[in-house]
């Protein structure tokens, strides 16, 4: 359950926006989590409205946005979606595969009041 | 609450050896927030605190930052990675390691595959050659941390209570309250766990993942990351060969599926082949470095 750990970090984050920006509320909050990122968005969903609590997040919704995965492939020289680690290159079957995108979390940005 | 390693308050604790006391980290990194706002131009606020270049606060558009405040239903853009304060304090860890000539090693495993004992038979030859430090990190118990002191070496235990994973604001504050090992080793032993510690940079130069020959040769299709961020994997208990149907060309080749052309060293404390590869890959990795400051 890093999630919690992680849902803590967007409330902070949030929070120092707040500070920063004297807003009073959060309506939605836009996160983008790729698909190779290791994070269950229910998991951080739940644990976002439990540790939201409380704090000016406090009823903000998550909106989660989802790249995919992209990968490199050292056998064909294509990059590629791929839907897992693990996963072979659908253009040649190779296992080469290194990933360059889709495997980070970031605060896109706060829909506020 | 500390809101960045995830303990409740006195969930999380260091223990020195001579001194255990409920960490006091908790809220200390609060930012000042004195800086200037109402810049139209796309500055990226730096929050008193070093800036990490992925941490920038877009000044146009439709978020507008150049008002201090805000309307009803604005959208405000913020880019900044949910990690980023983890990472911050991360890249700090390894400034600091890199200025004391010490490699940190962040070894990863699920329980029971072997860390504390491959360390304590490690420890054992190394620490004629290299100064040697270590954190444990164990949700309870100081039994690891004790279990090294028995070397000789000096060592921190980090309970994480609740928590899943180490972080780096642990690491960091474990770190001061060690011996500096500086020239030699600092081992950071990770709570066991495939899962959750695969996220969280400690500001480690290498990460050493652990699997034990008595784990599904699977093991890094079923949890991905961990193996992905890896180093070096470290096949434990190869002693047991006999006694089990193991395929450790299955296991490296699914490991390299995830991370391709990822090394991998055999490792027994009981029988041949000892510990050799693994003390020469950790050689290597002491002289790469010793030749860099050089």
């Amino acid at each position: 359950m890093h999630e919690l750990a992680l849902a803590r970090s967007v409330v902070k984050i949030v929070e120092d926006e707040a500070a920063v920006r004297a807003f009073s509320g959060v309506k939605k909050v836009v996160l983008e989590i790729g698909a190779l990122s290791c994070v269950d968005p229910r998991a951080l969903e739940f644990s976002f409205d439990a540790v939201a609590s409380g704090t000016v997040a406090a009823g903000a919704r998550l909106e989660i946005e989802t790249p995919p995965g992209r990968a490199r492939c050292f056998a064909c020289e294509a990059e590629v979606d791929i839907a897992g680690r693990g996963e072979p290159c659908p253009e040649c079957g190779s296992h080469q595969l290194f990933v360059i995108g889709g495997d980070d979390m970031v605060v896109k940005s706060l829909e506020v009041h | 609450m500390c809101t960045v390693c995830g303990c409740d308050g006195d969930g999380a604790k260091i223990d020195a050896g001579d001194k255990q006391s409920a960490h006091d980290h908790s809220h200390h990194h609060d930012h000042a927030h004195d800086h200037e706002h109402g810049h139209a131009h796309g500055h990226d606020h730096s929050h008193g605190e070093e800036r990490a270049p992925d941490a920038l606060h877009f000044g146009s558009g439709a978020a507008g930052a150049s008002v201090p405040g805000v309307a009803d239903g604005d959208l405000v853009a913020i880019e900044r990675r949910v990690l980023s304060k983890n990472d911050e304090i991360a890249a700090e860890n390894r400034r600091r390691f890199e200025a004391d000539g010490v490699v940190a090693i962040n070894l990863m495993s699920s329980p029971g595959a072997g860390k504390t004992t491959l360390l304590v038979e490690t420890i054992n030859v190394l620490k004629d050659e290299f100064p040697v430090a270590v954190i444990e990190g164990d949700q309870q118990t100081s039994n690891d941390a004790a279990r090294i002191r028995e070397t000789g070496v000096p060592a921190v235990q980090v309970n994480t209570g609740k928590g899943c994973h180490l972080d780096a604001e642990m690491v960091r504050d474990a770190y001061a309250a060690l011996p500096s090992p500086a020239g030699g080793f600092l081992f950071i032993e990770n709570v066991g766990n495939l899962v959750c510690p695969a996220s969280f940079d400690l500001g480690e130069a290498r990460r050493a993942v652990l699997a034990s020959v008595t784990e599904g040769e699977d093991k890094p299709l079923k949890y991905p990351d961990i193996f992905a961020s890896a180093n070096l994997l470290v096949v434990t208990k190869t002693d047991l060969f006999p006694h089990l149907r193991f395929d450790v060309a299955a296991l490296v080749d699914n490991a390299r599926r995830v991370r391709p052309n990822l090394d991998y060293v055999a490792t027994s404390v009981e029988a041949a082949p000892g510990l050799g590869y693994w003390l020469a890959w950790l050689r290597s990795e002491a002289g790469v470095r010793r030749e860099a400051a050089e």
